[in-house]
Protein backbone atom coordinates (compact mmCIF):
# COMPACT_ATOMS: atom_id res chain seq x y z
CA UNK A 1 0.00 0.00 0.00
CA UNK A 2 2.47 2.51 1.49
CA UNK A 3 5.77 3.05 -0.34
CA UNK A 4 9.01 4.74 0.29
CA UNK A 5 10.14 8.57 -0.99
CA UNK A 6 13.58 8.75 -1.56
CA UNK A 7 15.82 11.76 -2.25
CA UNK A 8 19.55 12.10 -3.02
CA UNK A 9 21.27 14.94 -4.51
CA UNK A 10 18.58 16.76 -6.04
CA UNK A 11 19.28 20.35 -7.59
CA UNK A 12 16.60 22.55 -8.88
CA UNK A 13 15.87 26.24 -9.81
CA UNK A 14 14.28 28.50 -12.17
CA UNK A 15 15.99 29.71 -15.25
CA UNK A 16 19.48 30.86 -13.67
CA UNK A 17 18.03 30.77 -10.12
CA UNK A 18 19.30 27.79 -8.45
CA UNK A 19 17.08 27.28 -5.10
CA UNK A 20 18.12 23.80 -4.61
CA UNK A 21 21.48 22.34 -3.90
CA UNK A 22 22.37 18.75 -3.44
CA UNK A 23 19.12 17.27 -1.14
CA UNK A 24 18.39 14.46 0.36
CA UNK A 25 15.43 13.12 2.25
CA UNK A 26 13.62 9.42 2.62
CA UNK A 27 10.05 9.30 4.02
CA UNK A 28 8.88 5.90 5.23
CA UNK A 29 5.49 4.65 4.84
CA UNK A 30 3.23 5.69 7.34
CA UNK A 31 5.60 8.59 8.70
CA UNK A 32 4.89 11.72 9.09
CA UNK A 33 7.68 14.47 8.33
CA UNK A 34 7.84 18.18 8.07
CA UNK A 35 10.42 20.59 6.33
CA UNK A 36 11.00 23.38 8.05
CA UNK A 37 13.47 26.59 7.57
CA UNK A 38 13.16 30.23 6.54
CA UNK A 39 11.49 31.88 4.14
CA UNK A 40 13.37 31.62 0.04
CA UNK A 41 15.19 28.25 2.00
CA UNK A 42 13.41 26.35 -1.04
CA UNK A 43 10.77 24.46 0.63
CA UNK A 44 8.41 25.24 -1.63
CA UNK A 45 11.07 24.26 -4.57
CA UNK A 46 11.47 20.49 -2.95
CA UNK A 47 7.61 20.06 -2.78
CA UNK A 48 6.93 21.26 -6.52
CA UNK A 49 10.58 18.73 -7.56
CA UNK A 50 8.56 15.86 -6.03
CA UNK A 51 5.36 16.52 -7.45
CA UNK A 52 7.39 17.60 -10.78
CA UNK A 53 6.14 21.31 -11.32
CA UNK A 54 9.38 21.48 -11.90
CA UNK A 55 12.36 19.33 -13.25
CA UNK A 56 15.50 18.26 -11.35
CA UNK A 57 18.41 19.53 -12.77
CA UNK A 58 20.51 16.65 -11.04
CA UNK A 59 19.62 14.05 -8.43
CA UNK A 60 17.50 11.21 -8.69
CA UNK A 61 13.95 11.04 -6.97
CA UNK A 62 12.00 7.45 -5.95
CA UNK A 63 8.69 6.87 -5.11
CA UNK A 64 8.40 3.33 -4.42
CA UNK A 65 11.13 2.72 -7.50
CA UNK A 66 9.64 4.71 -9.72
CA UNK A 67 12.01 7.09 -10.94
CA UNK A 68 9.75 10.63 -10.01
CA UNK A 69 11.86 12.99 -12.78
CA UNK A 70 11.41 10.23 -15.92
CA UNK A 71 7.29 10.44 -14.87
CA UNK A 72 5.22 13.10 -16.69
CA UNK A 73 3.70 15.39 -13.67
CA UNK A 74 0.52 14.46 -14.77
CA UNK A 75 0.83 10.92 -13.85
CA UNK A 76 2.24 11.40 -10.64
CA UNK A 77 -1.44 12.06 -8.83
CA UNK A 78 -2.32 8.41 -10.37
CA UNK A 79 1.04 6.76 -8.42
CA UNK A 80 -0.22 8.18 -5.28
CA UNK A 81 1.51 11.61 -4.94
CA UNK A 82 -0.95 14.68 -4.19
CA UNK A 83 0.20 17.61 -3.45
CA UNK A 84 -1.88 20.53 -1.68
CA UNK A 85 0.09 23.73 -3.17
CA UNK A 86 1.33 27.15 -1.30
CA UNK A 87 -1.97 29.34 -0.70
CA UNK A 88 -3.99 26.06 -1.73
CA UNK A 89 -5.06 27.14 -5.33
CA UNK A 90 -8.75 26.26 -5.24
CA UNK A 91 -11.01 26.54 -8.22
CA UNK A 92 -12.73 29.58 -6.89
CA UNK A 93 -15.42 29.74 -9.38
CA UNK A 94 -16.59 26.02 -9.19
CA UNK A 95 -18.08 24.55 -6.44
CA UNK A 96 -16.75 22.32 -3.59
CA UNK A 97 -17.82 19.38 -5.09
CA UNK A 98 -16.12 20.14 -8.40
CA UNK A 99 -13.01 20.92 -6.81
CA UNK A 100 -13.15 17.10 -5.71
CA UNK A 101 -14.38 16.26 -9.17
CA UNK A 102 -11.26 17.82 -10.79
CA UNK A 103 -9.22 16.24 -8.19
CA UNK A 104 -10.57 13.00 -9.83
CA UNK A 105 -9.47 13.66 -13.13
CA UNK A 106 -7.09 10.69 -13.50
CA UNK A 107 -9.43 7.71 -14.75
CA UNK A 108 -8.44 5.49 -12.36
CA UNK A 109 -10.07 8.06 -9.98
CA UNK A 110 -13.16 8.66 -11.60
CA UNK A 111 -14.24 5.21 -11.20
CA UNK A 112 -14.26 5.62 -7.60
CA UNK A 113 -15.22 9.31 -7.78
CA UNK A 114 -18.93 8.70 -5.35
CA UNK A 115 -17.03 6.27 -2.96
CA UNK A 116 -13.73 9.06 -2.36
CA UNK A 117 -15.73 11.90 -1.97
CA UNK A 118 -18.00 9.99 0.56
CA UNK A 119 -14.98 9.56 2.53
CA UNK A 120 -13.71 13.03 1.90
CA UNK A 121 -17.19 14.36 3.58
CA UNK A 122 -17.18 12.08 6.36
CA UNK A 123 -13.56 13.32 7.45
CA UNK A 124 -15.00 16.97 6.57
CA UNK A 125 -18.64 16.70 7.35
CA UNK A 126 -18.15 20.70 6.67
CA UNK A 127 -17.25 20.27 3.43
CA UNK A 128 -20.43 17.97 2.72
CA UNK A 129 -22.63 21.09 4.48
CA UNK A 130 -21.04 23.05 1.38
CA UNK A 131 -20.85 21.25 -1.48
CA UNK A 132 -23.05 23.29 -4.07
CA UNK A 133 -21.28 26.37 -2.58
CA UNK A 134 -18.62 28.40 -4.55
CA UNK A 135 -14.91 27.31 -2.83
CA UNK A 136 -13.90 31.46 -3.49
CA UNK A 137 -16.91 31.80 -0.65
CA UNK A 138 -15.15 29.58 2.00
CA UNK A 139 -13.41 30.59 5.29
CA UNK A 140 -10.09 30.07 5.03
CA UNK A 141 -9.98 26.90 6.83
CA UNK A 142 -12.76 25.65 4.93
CA UNK A 143 -10.47 26.10 2.26
CA UNK A 144 -7.78 24.24 3.40
CA UNK A 145 -10.23 21.35 3.99
CA UNK A 146 -11.67 21.49 0.45
CA UNK A 147 -7.76 22.14 -0.82
CA UNK A 148 -6.78 18.66 1.43
CA UNK A 149 -10.49 17.26 0.30
CA UNK A 150 -9.74 17.58 -3.54
CA UNK A 151 -5.89 16.10 -2.88
CA UNK A 152 -7.56 13.00 -1.20
CA UNK A 153 -9.29 12.37 -4.64
CA UNK A 154 -6.76 10.30 -5.82
CA UNK A 155 -6.11 7.99 -3.34
CA UNK A 156 -2.92 9.05 -2.29
CA UNK A 157 0.15 7.49 -0.45
CA UNK A 158 2.04 10.36 0.31
CA UNK A 159 0.20 13.48 0.81
CA UNK A 160 2.56 16.78 0.54
CA UNK A 161 1.05 19.70 2.10
CA UNK A 162 2.83 23.48 1.21
CA UNK A 163 2.19 25.71 4.56
CA UNK A 164 -1.08 24.48 5.39
CA UNK A 165 -1.65 27.09 7.54
CA UNK A 166 -0.20 30.12 6.12
CA UNK A 167 -2.20 33.40 6.09
CA UNK A 168 -5.12 31.32 8.95
CA UNK A 169 -6.09 32.88 12.21
CA UNK A 170 -4.47 31.42 14.95
CA UNK A 171 -7.56 29.61 16.44
CA UNK A 172 -7.88 28.53 12.58
CA UNK A 173 -4.04 27.08 12.59
CA UNK A 174 -4.73 25.35 15.53
CA UNK A 175 -7.87 23.41 13.59
CA UNK A 176 -5.51 22.57 10.72
CA UNK A 177 -3.23 21.05 12.60
CA UNK A 178 -5.68 19.32 14.05
CA UNK A 179 -6.78 17.63 10.41
CA UNK A 180 -3.48 17.02 10.03
CA UNK A 181 -3.31 14.97 12.91
CA UNK A 182 -6.22 12.96 11.65
CA UNK A 183 -5.01 12.39 8.01
CA UNK A 184 -2.07 10.68 10.18
CA UNK A 185 -4.05 8.68 12.41
CA UNK A 186 -5.86 7.56 8.70
CA UNK A 187 -2.38 5.94 8.35
CA UNK A 188 -1.74 8.11 5.45
CA UNK A 189 2.44 9.11 4.84
CA UNK A 190 2.46 13.29 5.08
CA UNK A 191 5.57 15.62 4.19
CA UNK A 192 4.41 18.75 5.61
CA UNK A 193 6.62 21.87 4.74
CA UNK A 194 5.86 25.16 7.42
CA UNK A 195 6.95 28.27 8.63
CA UNK A 196 5.00 27.33 11.95
CA UNK A 197 7.78 25.28 13.51
CA UNK A 198 6.62 25.20 17.10
CA UNK A 199 3.06 23.38 15.74
CA UNK A 200 4.35 21.42 13.02
CA UNK A 201 7.17 19.52 15.24
CA UNK A 202 4.41 18.49 17.67
CA UNK A 203 2.47 16.54 14.68
CA UNK A 204 5.55 15.57 12.48
CA UNK A 205 7.76 12.36 13.41
CA UNK A 206 10.86 13.43 11.93
CA UNK A 207 11.68 16.97 10.20
CA UNK A 208 14.15 18.07 8.07
CA UNK A 209 15.34 22.07 8.18
CA UNK A 210 16.25 24.07 5.29
CA UNK A 211 19.02 26.76 4.89
CA UNK A 212 19.42 28.40 1.42
CA UNK A 213 18.50 25.30 0.08
CA UNK A 214 20.74 22.30 1.68
CA UNK A 215 19.29 20.59 4.78
CA UNK A 216 21.37 22.10 7.87
CA UNK A 217 20.10 20.14 10.11
CA UNK A 218 17.73 16.67 10.38
CA UNK A 219 16.43 14.47 13.11
CA UNK A 220 13.57 13.33 15.29
CA UNK A 221 11.08 15.93 16.46
CA UNK A 222 12.00 15.90 20.04
CA UNK A 223 15.34 16.05 19.41
CA UNK A 224 14.80 19.36 17.47
CA UNK A 225 13.22 20.73 19.91
CA UNK A 226 15.69 20.13 22.15
CA UNK A 227 18.17 21.17 20.43
CA UNK A 228 19.79 24.95 21.70
CA UNK A 229 20.55 25.84 17.87
CA UNK A 230 16.81 24.86 16.91
CA UNK A 231 15.11 26.84 19.43
CA UNK A 232 17.13 29.69 18.99
CA UNK A 233 16.22 30.09 15.54
CA UNK A 234 12.96 29.02 14.69
CA UNK A 235 11.43 28.46 17.99
CA UNK A 236 11.68 31.73 19.76
CA UNK A 237 14.48 31.76 22.14
CA UNK A 238 14.69 30.63 25.80
CA UNK B 1 -45.68 48.57 -30.30
CA UNK B 2 -45.15 49.05 -33.37
CA UNK B 3 -45.13 45.91 -35.16
CA UNK B 4 -42.72 45.92 -37.97
CA UNK B 5 -40.11 47.82 -35.31
CA UNK B 6 -41.45 44.27 -33.29
CA UNK B 7 -39.95 42.26 -35.89
CA UNK B 8 -36.91 43.99 -36.12
CA UNK B 9 -36.55 43.25 -32.46
CA UNK B 10 -37.40 39.35 -32.86
CA UNK B 11 -35.41 39.00 -35.89
CA UNK B 12 -32.32 40.74 -33.70
CA UNK B 13 -32.74 37.95 -31.25
CA UNK B 14 -32.61 35.12 -33.59
CA UNK B 15 -29.62 36.65 -35.47
CA UNK B 16 -28.11 36.61 -32.16
CA UNK B 17 -28.68 32.88 -31.50
CA UNK B 18 -26.19 32.57 -34.66
CA UNK B 19 -23.73 35.19 -33.54
CA UNK B 20 -23.84 33.15 -29.90
CA UNK B 21 -22.10 30.02 -31.40
CA UNK B 22 -18.94 31.08 -32.59
CA UNK B 23 -18.79 33.82 -29.81
CA UNK B 24 -19.22 30.83 -27.34
CA UNK B 25 -16.26 28.59 -29.44
CA UNK B 26 -13.78 31.69 -29.88
CA UNK B 27 -14.16 32.42 -26.13
CA UNK B 28 -13.74 28.47 -25.24
CA UNK B 29 -10.39 28.25 -27.18
CA UNK B 30 -9.50 31.46 -25.77
CA UNK B 31 -10.30 31.03 -22.28
CA UNK B 32 -8.45 27.52 -22.13
CA UNK B 33 -5.30 27.89 -24.53
CA UNK B 34 -5.34 31.41 -23.92
CA UNK B 35 -4.92 32.32 -28.01
CA UNK B 36 -6.99 34.20 -29.71
CA UNK B 37 -8.15 32.58 -33.13
CA UNK B 38 -8.37 35.23 -35.73
CA UNK B 39 -9.44 33.02 -38.42
CA UNK B 40 -12.25 31.75 -36.47
CA UNK B 41 -14.80 33.07 -39.16
CA UNK B 42 -12.79 31.58 -41.26
CA UNK B 43 -13.13 27.67 -40.55
CA UNK B 44 -17.04 28.62 -40.92
CA UNK B 45 -16.44 29.77 -44.32
CA UNK B 46 -14.64 26.60 -44.98
CA UNK B 47 -17.05 24.82 -43.42
CA UNK B 48 -20.09 26.28 -45.40
CA UNK B 49 -18.25 25.66 -48.19
CA UNK B 50 -18.45 21.59 -47.05
CA UNK B 51 -21.96 21.61 -46.85
CA UNK B 52 -22.43 23.98 -50.20
CA UNK B 53 -19.98 21.16 -52.22
CA UNK B 54 -21.45 18.12 -50.70
CA UNK B 55 -25.34 19.27 -51.19
CA UNK B 56 -25.14 20.71 -54.48
CA UNK B 57 -22.14 18.95 -56.02
CA UNK B 58 -21.85 15.93 -54.35
CA UNK B 59 -25.49 15.69 -54.37
CA UNK B 60 -25.62 14.13 -50.41
CA UNK B 61 -28.91 14.59 -48.28
CA UNK B 62 -28.83 18.32 -46.52
CA UNK B 63 -28.94 16.91 -43.17
CA UNK B 64 -26.29 14.36 -44.34
CA UNK B 65 -23.82 17.36 -45.37
CA UNK B 66 -24.67 19.51 -42.22
CA UNK B 67 -23.41 16.12 -40.44
CA UNK B 68 -20.65 16.22 -41.70
CA UNK B 69 -19.86 19.65 -41.57
CA UNK B 70 -19.18 19.40 -37.75
CA UNK B 71 -16.33 16.71 -37.86
CA UNK B 72 -14.67 18.22 -41.19
CA UNK B 73 -14.31 21.61 -39.19
CA UNK B 74 -13.60 19.97 -35.81
CA UNK B 75 -10.72 18.37 -37.39
CA UNK B 76 -9.77 21.86 -39.30
CA UNK B 77 -9.61 23.18 -35.46
CA UNK B 78 -7.41 19.97 -33.96
CA UNK B 79 -4.63 21.11 -36.84
CA UNK B 80 -4.68 24.74 -36.44
CA UNK B 81 -3.94 23.69 -32.89
CA UNK B 82 -0.94 21.17 -33.86
CA UNK B 83 0.07 22.86 -36.62
CA UNK B 84 0.22 26.84 -35.95
CA UNK B 85 -0.99 27.05 -31.97
CA UNK B 86 0.56 24.35 -29.99
CA UNK B 87 4.52 25.56 -31.72
CA UNK B 88 3.56 28.92 -30.28
CA UNK B 89 2.15 28.47 -27.04
CA UNK B 90 5.19 30.01 -25.20
CA UNK B 91 6.06 32.74 -28.23
CA UNK B 92 4.88 36.51 -27.45
CA UNK B 93 1.15 36.89 -27.94
CA UNK B 94 1.50 38.97 -30.82
CA UNK B 95 3.43 36.34 -32.83
CA UNK B 96 0.17 33.97 -32.02
CA UNK B 97 -2.10 36.44 -33.29
CA UNK B 98 0.21 36.99 -36.63
CA UNK B 99 0.19 33.03 -36.89
CA UNK B 100 -3.55 33.00 -36.91
CA UNK B 101 -3.84 35.83 -39.06
CA UNK B 102 -1.69 34.58 -41.36
CA UNK B 103 -4.24 31.26 -41.60
CA UNK B 104 -7.54 33.50 -42.03
CA UNK B 105 -5.82 34.81 -45.53
CA UNK B 106 -4.15 31.35 -46.22
CA UNK B 107 -7.98 30.21 -46.24
CA UNK B 108 -9.49 32.99 -47.92
CA UNK B 109 -6.62 32.04 -50.60
CA UNK B 110 -7.35 28.83 -50.62
CA UNK B 111 -10.86 28.65 -51.43
CA UNK B 112 -10.89 31.30 -53.88
CA UNK B 113 -8.03 29.39 -55.88
CA UNK B 114 -10.39 25.92 -55.18
CA UNK B 115 -13.72 27.83 -55.73
CA UNK B 116 -12.98 31.13 -57.44
CA UNK B 117 -14.82 34.27 -56.36
CA UNK B 118 -18.05 33.36 -57.30
CA UNK B 119 -21.01 33.33 -54.91
CA UNK B 120 -22.52 30.66 -53.84
CA UNK B 121 -26.38 29.32 -52.84
CA UNK B 122 -27.46 26.73 -51.55
CA UNK B 123 -30.74 27.43 -52.44
CA UNK B 124 -33.09 25.80 -49.54
CA UNK B 125 -35.26 28.39 -47.93
CA UNK B 126 -38.34 27.78 -45.29
CA UNK B 127 -41.89 29.28 -45.85
CA UNK B 128 -41.89 32.09 -43.79
CA UNK B 129 -44.27 32.11 -40.36
CA UNK B 130 -46.85 34.34 -39.55
CA UNK B 131 -46.81 34.46 -35.27
CA UNK B 132 -49.40 36.97 -34.37
CA UNK B 133 -48.95 40.33 -36.84
CA UNK B 134 -45.33 39.68 -37.53
CA UNK B 135 -43.84 37.37 -40.20
CA UNK B 136 -40.73 35.46 -39.08
CA UNK B 137 -38.57 33.23 -41.68
CA UNK B 138 -38.90 29.99 -41.05
CA UNK B 139 -35.25 29.55 -41.72
CA UNK B 140 -33.86 32.22 -39.18
CA UNK B 141 -36.04 30.51 -36.61
CA UNK B 142 -34.70 26.98 -37.25
CA UNK B 143 -31.33 28.32 -36.92
CA UNK B 144 -31.60 30.46 -33.69
CA UNK B 145 -33.31 26.72 -31.66
CA UNK B 146 -30.30 24.56 -33.50
CA UNK B 147 -28.13 27.34 -32.50
CA UNK B 148 -29.60 27.26 -28.81
CA UNK B 149 -29.61 23.68 -28.70
CA UNK B 150 -26.09 23.78 -29.45
CA UNK B 151 -25.46 26.06 -26.54
CA UNK B 152 -27.41 23.76 -24.64
CA UNK B 153 -25.38 20.75 -25.43
CA UNK B 154 -21.86 22.85 -24.93
CA UNK B 155 -23.33 23.82 -21.19
CA UNK B 156 -23.83 20.64 -20.12
CA UNK B 157 -20.40 19.17 -21.36
CA UNK B 158 -18.80 22.24 -19.44
CA UNK B 159 -20.95 21.43 -16.46
CA UNK B 160 -21.22 17.49 -16.00
CA UNK B 161 -18.71 15.74 -17.36
CA UNK B 162 -14.95 15.33 -16.08
CA UNK B 163 -13.42 17.14 -19.04
CA UNK B 164 -15.73 19.95 -19.20
CA UNK B 165 -15.61 20.50 -15.43
CA UNK B 166 -11.43 20.48 -16.15
CA UNK B 167 -11.95 23.09 -19.11
CA UNK B 168 -13.68 25.67 -16.69
CA UNK B 169 -10.58 24.79 -14.19
CA UNK B 170 -8.11 25.39 -16.40
CA UNK B 171 -9.38 28.47 -18.01
CA UNK B 172 -8.36 29.98 -14.03
CA UNK B 173 -5.48 28.19 -13.04
CA UNK B 174 -3.21 26.10 -15.71
CA UNK B 175 0.08 25.53 -13.68
CA UNK B 176 -1.56 24.21 -10.76
CA UNK B 177 -3.71 21.22 -13.09
CA UNK B 178 -0.97 18.20 -13.67
CA UNK B 179 -1.03 17.95 -9.44
CA UNK B 180 -4.84 16.81 -10.40
CA UNK B 181 -3.63 14.47 -12.79
CA UNK B 182 -4.54 16.70 -15.95
CA UNK B 183 -2.49 17.17 -18.99
CA UNK B 184 -2.77 20.40 -20.31
CA UNK B 185 -1.53 19.81 -23.21
CA UNK B 186 -4.72 17.39 -23.93
CA UNK B 187 -7.18 19.77 -22.77
CA UNK B 188 -5.64 22.27 -25.00
CA UNK B 189 -6.80 19.77 -27.87
CA UNK B 190 -10.29 19.16 -26.60
CA UNK B 191 -10.84 22.59 -26.60
CA UNK B 192 -9.85 23.06 -29.96
CA UNK B 193 -11.67 20.52 -31.33
CA UNK B 194 -15.45 21.59 -29.50
CA UNK B 195 -13.95 24.98 -30.36
CA UNK B 196 -13.88 23.54 -34.12
CA UNK B 197 -17.27 21.36 -33.68
CA UNK B 198 -18.80 25.07 -32.83
CA UNK B 199 -17.95 26.82 -35.92
CA UNK B 200 -19.14 23.99 -38.04
CA UNK B 201 -22.09 24.24 -36.32
CA UNK B 202 -22.61 27.82 -37.01
CA UNK B 203 -21.38 26.87 -40.84
CA UNK B 204 -24.84 24.73 -41.29
CA UNK B 205 -26.85 27.43 -39.67
CA UNK B 206 -25.24 30.55 -41.60
CA UNK B 207 -25.00 28.66 -45.13
CA UNK B 208 -28.85 28.44 -45.33
CA UNK B 209 -29.04 32.52 -44.48
CA UNK B 210 -25.79 33.99 -46.67
CA UNK B 211 -24.27 32.89 -49.82
CA UNK B 212 -20.70 31.53 -49.46
CA UNK B 213 -17.48 32.94 -51.12
CA UNK B 214 -14.38 33.28 -49.83
CA UNK B 215 -14.57 36.46 -47.61
CA UNK B 216 -17.89 35.94 -46.42
CA UNK B 217 -16.18 35.57 -43.00
CA UNK B 218 -16.08 39.43 -42.72
CA UNK B 219 -19.59 39.76 -42.85
CA UNK B 220 -20.04 38.13 -39.19
CA UNK B 221 -16.29 37.45 -38.10
CA UNK B 222 -15.60 41.42 -37.09
CA UNK B 223 -18.83 41.32 -35.41
CA UNK B 224 -17.76 37.98 -33.63
CA UNK B 225 -14.70 39.55 -31.94
CA UNK B 226 -16.63 42.42 -30.84
CA UNK B 227 -19.36 40.31 -28.76
CA UNK B 228 -16.23 37.99 -27.46
CA UNK B 229 -14.47 41.17 -26.04
CA UNK B 230 -17.97 42.86 -24.99
CA UNK B 231 -18.55 39.99 -23.09
CA UNK B 232 -15.57 40.01 -21.41
CA UNK B 233 -12.91 37.79 -23.60
CA UNK B 234 -13.07 33.88 -22.56
CA UNK B 235 -16.39 34.42 -20.51
CA UNK B 236 -18.44 32.42 -21.97
CA UNK B 237 -22.00 33.52 -20.50
CA UNK B 238 -20.62 36.84 -20.82
CA UNK B 239 -20.75 36.57 -24.57
CA UNK B 240 -23.57 35.05 -25.09
CA UNK B 241 -25.09 37.82 -23.49
CA UNK B 242 -23.59 39.80 -25.81
CA UNK B 243 -24.31 37.59 -28.59
CA UNK B 244 -28.30 39.02 -28.44
CA UNK B 245 -27.15 42.48 -27.45
CA UNK B 246 -25.47 42.84 -30.52
CA UNK B 247 -28.36 41.03 -32.44
CA UNK B 248 -30.94 43.01 -31.45
CA UNK B 249 -28.57 46.41 -32.57
CA UNK B 250 -27.86 45.35 -35.86
CA UNK B 251 -31.18 44.42 -36.79
CA UNK B 252 -32.79 47.37 -35.25
CA UNK B 253 -30.54 49.54 -36.57
CA UNK B 254 -31.37 48.18 -39.39
CA UNK B 255 -35.05 49.06 -39.22
CA UNK B 256 -34.15 52.86 -38.68
CA UNK B 257 -31.39 53.01 -41.24
CA UNK B 258 -29.66 50.52 -43.83
CA UNK B 259 -27.82 47.58 -42.90
CA UNK B 260 -24.95 49.73 -43.39
CA UNK B 261 -26.13 51.99 -40.30
CA UNK B 262 -26.78 49.08 -38.51
CA UNK B 263 -23.39 48.40 -38.31
CA UNK B 264 -21.82 51.81 -37.96
CA UNK B 265 -24.57 51.80 -34.90
CA UNK B 266 -23.16 48.56 -33.61
CA UNK B 267 -19.43 49.24 -33.86
CA UNK B 268 -20.22 52.81 -32.31
CA UNK B 269 -22.08 51.02 -29.55
CA UNK B 270 -18.80 48.77 -28.94
CA UNK B 271 -16.19 51.56 -29.22
CA UNK B 272 -18.63 53.02 -25.88
CA UNK B 273 -18.37 49.79 -24.66
CA UNK B 274 -14.52 49.66 -24.63
CA UNK B 275 -14.11 52.95 -23.49
CA UNK B 276 -16.72 52.63 -20.48
CA UNK B 277 -16.25 48.67 -19.77
CA UNK B 278 -12.86 47.82 -20.75
CA UNK B 279 -12.78 44.44 -19.10
CA UNK B 280 -16.54 43.50 -20.43
CA UNK B 281 -20.05 44.77 -19.79
CA UNK B 282 -20.45 42.19 -17.62
CA UNK B 283 -17.24 42.09 -15.74
CA UNK B 284 -17.42 42.57 -12.00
Amino acid sequence: MSATLELSGVHAGYGDFQALFGIGLRVEPGEAVGVVGPNGAGKTTLLRVISGLIRPTAGSLRFDGTDLAATPAHLLPSLGIAHVPENRRLFPHLTVEENLKVGAFSPAARAHFAERRDRVYDLFPRMKQRRHQLAGTLSGGEQQMCAIGRALMCAPRILLLDEPSAGLAPIVVKQVFDLVRRIREEGLTVLIVEQNVAQVLRVVDRAYVLETGRVAAEGRSADLVADPAIRRSYLGGH
Amino acid sequence: MDSFLLEALVNGILLGGVFALPALGLNLVFGVVDVVWLCYAELVMVGMYAVWFLYTQAGWPLWMAFAACLPVVSLLGLLLHLLVVRPLLASPPINQVLATGGVLFLLQGAMTLIFRTDFRSLGVDMPPMEVGEIFVSGTKLAAFCAALLGAALLWAFLKFTYVGTAIRAIARDREVMPLMGVDPQRIYLIASAVGGALAGLAACLLVVQLDVHPFVGLSFGPITFMICVMGGLGNMLGGFLAAFLMGIIVSVGGFWGSTEFSYVVAFGFFIVTIFARPRGLFAR
